[in-house]
């Protein structure tokens, strides 16, 4: 009943390619700009100063109690309606799909990283901050020898969660009309009309992709978090 | 400011809500039965389960969406065919509350699991020991204890699914998200528009969470938690 010889051939096959190095590029790029900023976010988010982590809270309540898929319609098409913006020197990049997709991917994984390393901030014991205190450290030696390294290994998981959920999240920057591996497939579908086979296969490079990103953690896992593993005896 | 286009928006607003309760239901219904197969201790239904929850978890939802909403209604009519009945043309609205509602099944399956597991074996082995057949355990016993556990797992979903609407707009349905769009590119004012949806969407969050709070107070009642 199914036949993928028209996803197997040459022109197709490399279609389907292009779509996953610009799903592979979308993904690691706006993980690695989301997490950068997520950092000191997380460190003004569990701040007890109310004028630094209200903002930050805002920002990532509004970000994450609203779909993507308008994130990325407020950049990419609703920018546009700004005489200001239009004439602005920001606007090549910014009625540029590419950059629109990634700058939106970017904002939503900050909001959500922040959160995660907030979380993880807070969870620290109480008895690593005294022990470090005692050794004379200020706030800024704290939070980099003690603190972040802690709090990051300790988020390894949840992040792994996270990159999976970004991952399905690429698939978005298709609606803005870049060929990602979903771009690849709509494009196959409506050429051939065929429902369900150029659907099927980017469905199996999402969960390659996914079975990648989990092993890989594992592995991250096994040796960053090994000394909070059960011991054996 | 809206240029009469407030009705239209609240209309879409409507089916947005109507779109995430029904696929809500859809979802606890598939949710509930895999994780009871998960749990039957039945090799062949565990499997079944466990392929829905992994699959389906381990793909986009978008191109879920596509894959049952383009292949789907193929599918469906080519089975009809077969049988000697005539075509139809599915309904926008059901083709996406079941699309959603299957991709959100198994992330809830995974939920009810956690909360089932979490239920203290003793609570069945007491209810058998009353004589109670296993199905009447899981549903007297088992499933209102479970409740509570799944609550804050159940709200994550929730507001997932419910940002997770938006995406029919990209199959045509008429939600908030595409009348947004609609009226956007009508009015050449496409930031307002899409700014009071999300609003509306923010809103939708709010209320959700405000809501499950208080139910998770009620739910608990009586609960010890851990003294500090």
């Amino acid at each position: 009943m199914l036949d993928f010889a028209v996803v197997l051939e040459p022109d197709n096959l490399k279609l389907y390619g292009e779509g996953l190095l610009t799903t592979v590029k979308l993904l690691v790029i706006s993980l690695a700009c989301g997490l950068a900023a997520s950092v000191p976010l997380a460190v003004l988010r569990v701040s007890s100063n109310r004028l630094a982590s209200l903002p930050v809270w805002g920002f990532t309540y509004v970000i994450r109690g609203t779909p993507m898929l308008l994130q990325l319609y407020l950049i990419y098409y609703g920018l546009s309606q700004f005489a200001l913006v239009r004439e602005s020197a920001a606007w090549a990049l910014l009625s540029d799909a590419w950059f629109c997709a990634m700058l939106a991917l970017a904002i939503n994984t900050c909001a959500y990283t922040t959160e995660m390393l907030a979380g993880a901030l807070r969870a620290t014991s109480h008895g690593e901050i005294e022990a470090a205190r005692s050794m004379g450290m200020n706030r800024f030696t704290l939070y980099r020898r003690v603190l972040l390294p802690s709090a990051l290994r300790r988020s390894l998981p949840a992040y792994s969660n996270e990159v999976v959920m970004m991952l399905h999240a690429t698939s978005l920057a298709s609606t803005v009309t870049l060929l990602d591996i979903t771009g690849a497939a709509d494009r196959l579908y409506s050429t051939y009309y065929m429902p369900f086979e150029p659907f099927i296969a980017a469905a199996l490079f999402y969960l390659a992709l996914t079975w990648l990103i989990v092993r890989l953690f594992r592995r991250f896992e096994r040796r960053y978090l090994a000394y909070l593993a059960p011991r054996t005896h | 400011m809206l240029e009469g286009y407030t009705a239209y928006i609240v209309a879409g607003a409507s089916t947005t809500l109507k779109i995430a309760l029904s696929s809500l239901a859809v979802a606890t219904v598939l949710g509930l039965v895999g994780a009871a197969c998960r749990l039957a201790g039945q090799p062949l239904l565990n499997r079944s389960a466990e392929a829905y929850s992994t699959l389906v978890r381990g793909v986009p939802d978008l191109v879920l969406m596509l894959l049952v909403f383009y292949g789907g209604q193929v599918a469906a009519n080519s089975l009809l065919e077969s049988l000697g009945l005539p075509a139809v043309d599915f309904d926008q609205f059901i083709a996406g509350v079941l699309t959603l509602g299957f991709i959100y099944g198994a992330y809830l399956s995974e939920t009810f699991r956690g909360a089932l597991l979490a239920v203290p074996r003793g609570q069945w082995e007491a209810g058998w020991a009353y004589g109670m057949s296993r199905p009447r355990v899981f549903l007297r016993i088992v499933l209102p204890q479970m409740i509570r556990l799944a609550i804050p797992g159940y709200t994550n979903n929730w507001l997932v699914l419910t940002k997770a609407t938006a995406l029919v707009s990209v199959i045509g349905l008429q939600d908030m998200m595409y009348r947004a769009r609609e009226a956007g590119a009508a009015t050449r004012e496409p930031f307002t528009y899409l700014l009071v949806v999300g609003a509306v969407y923010l809103m939708i969050t709010t209320v959700s969470l405000l809501l499950l709070r208080a139910l998770e107070r009620r739910t608990s009642a009586g609960v010890r938690m851990g003294e500090m």
